[in-house]
């Protein structure tokens, strides 16, 4: 099959950056997304040009490194897939086709679809963990866990900051990957302890970060591959408004 | 920035509130012109009550503004200051995208009216003493009514999503009940549109006179 790409090409972090078109033939419909890259930039190599840069690693969906625009959707057109996982038959035959990076404030970009998420680590080191004394493993069901609250926190730690939801939000705002994040840890018991002040500390650095703020719109539910829902933002502004009272 | 969302959320909720009683007590208009009037007299029979009122409302406006405001210079100028080249949406609704034009507009639309119905300097005729006749000479002027009926629609589409994303900032949302909330803004915010606009929408038609 026939594909008409338009890819972001930016040398550099501080280089203007535009859409070359890219005419591809041949392809399978049975290839990734980013399979179809790898020809391209193997056909670039060859005429002596830049390969185009992308990141990945796990090509199966989990490991949250792959992720750009295609058409203006987040991880393209099909729900809950990531675009190491997304197939070229869902795509038309000559279909003009765009990608293009992340765009955000907090998401400076590297090089071509490249951006760097490293603000979304940042979040985490600022309270997304308990601390406990480590050691040999505890026995197993020492605490108790309701099953619902372990599934709903099961789904949430499902999250793998692949940045889609920033990327999909008008305002850039980082609410469902931080309410994520907030609601794996505090649905559980070992995360009680640190619940309230967790939320303080994580939504303070999504500030300094220069995340937007949440609008309640619903487009990041929509494109997120691991289908978080806007329920664990709720979550986090539960948990931030609590702990404005009780922390001190 | 939460907190500001939180203080948006409260504010929001409370002139919510106004605009919904608001509206019941305009729907008077429709029992007549002594009805009417008496109740206007009702609410101006206390000056301290008025003033506590007065006095609540534009604190919440001025904080609803000011959080907005703050919002959106980090949403719309400092969180992606590039744009994408192509940009879909695909599940939000043009009312939640649209927040920040329905919200100011809203806004110089109730000075507007203070203007007219308050302090009547909105250049239709004026006398203190009969609200049914400023009611009724104000919305003779076609263009004026048309323009109330206007800026009710985008009250409508401010509250078609802040009547349920308000919950949702103070941290309620259940999948049994969020569903309901949702429910709930659109039943409120299309009802509010139709009374309220239905007001200058009979003086038009000359079923209030
Ligand atoms: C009768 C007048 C108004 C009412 C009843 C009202 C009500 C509300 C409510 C309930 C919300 C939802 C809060 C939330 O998402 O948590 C909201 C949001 C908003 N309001 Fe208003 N509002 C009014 C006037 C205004 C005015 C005059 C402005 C503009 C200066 C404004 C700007 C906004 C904006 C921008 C939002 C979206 C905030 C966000 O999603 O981040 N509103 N409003
Ligand atoms: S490469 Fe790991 S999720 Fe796509």
């Amino acid at each position: 099959m026939k594909l008409i790409l338009h890819i972001w090409r930016q040398k550099n972090p501080s280089a203007p950056g535009k859409m070359m078109r890219y005419p591809m033939d041949n392809l399978s419909h049975e290839m990734s997304v980013l399979e179809m890259l790898d020809v391209l930039n193997e056909q670039l190599i060859v005429k002596g040009e830049r390969p185009v840069t992308f990141e990945h690693d796990c090509r199966e969906g989990i490991c949250g490194s792959c992720g750009f625009m295609i058409n203006g959707v987040a991880h393209g057109p099909m729900p809950a897939t990531t675009v190491c996982q997304l197939t070229l038959r869902h795509f038309k035959d000559g279909e003009e086709v765009y990608l293009e990076p992340w765009r955000a404030h907090a998401f400076p970009i590297l090089k071509d679809l490249m951006v760097n998420r490293s603000a979304l680590d940042r979040i985490i080191a600022a309270g997304g963990y308990i601390s406990v004394p480590t050691g040999s493993a505890p026995d197993g069901n020492t605490i108790p866990v309701g099953k619902g609250d372990a599934d709903r926190s099961m789904d949430a730690a499902a999250c793998i900051g692949c940045g889609a939801c920033v990327a999909a939000c008008p305002n850039a705002s980082a609410a469902l990957f931080t309410g994520a994040k907030i609601a794996h840890l505090g649905l559980l018991p070992q995360g009680q302890p640190e619940r309230n002040k967790r939320a303080l500390k994580m939504v303070a650095q999504v500030t300094r970060e220069l995340f937007g703020s949440c609008s309640n719109i619903g487009e990041c539910e929509a494109v997120c591959p691991k289908e978080i829902r806007l329920e664990a933002i709720a979550r986090m502004n539960r948990d931030f408004l609590a702990g404005s009272w009780t922390e001190r | 920035m939460n907190g500001k969302k939180a203080v948006m959320a409260v504010s929001g909720f409370a002139l919510f509130g106004f605009v919904n009683v608001h509206m019941l007590g305009n729907l008077q208009v429709f029992l007549g012109r002594e009805a009417f009037n008496r109740y206007a007299e009702l609410l101006r029979a206390e000056p301290a009550l008025l003033w506590a009122a007065r006095i609540v409302l534009l604190t919440m406006v001025i904080l609803h503004i000011w959080a907005s405001w703050k919002l959106m210079v980090l949403n719309k100028l400092r969180a992606r200051p590039v744009g994408y080249v192509m940009k879909r949406s695909i599940v939000s609704s043009y009312a939640s995208r649209t927040m920040y034009w329905s919200g100011p507009i809203v806004g110089a639309f109730v000075i507007y009216h203070l203007m007219q119905f308050t302090w009547g300097v909105g250049g239709t005729s004026h006398d203190p003493k009969d609200p049914y006749g400023n009611v009724v000479h104000g919305f003779q002027v076609i263009p004026i009514a048309i323009a109330y009926v206007v800026a009710m629609g985008l009250l409508m589409l401010h509250l078609y999503h802040g009547a349920w994303s308000m919950f949702q900032t103070l941290g309620v949302n259940h999948p049994r009940y969020t569903p309901l909330l949702k429910r709930f803004a659109q039943v409120v915010s299309i009802g509010l549109f139709l009374g309220f606009s239905s007001i200058p929408a009979s003086v038009m038609a000359g079923l209030i006179q």
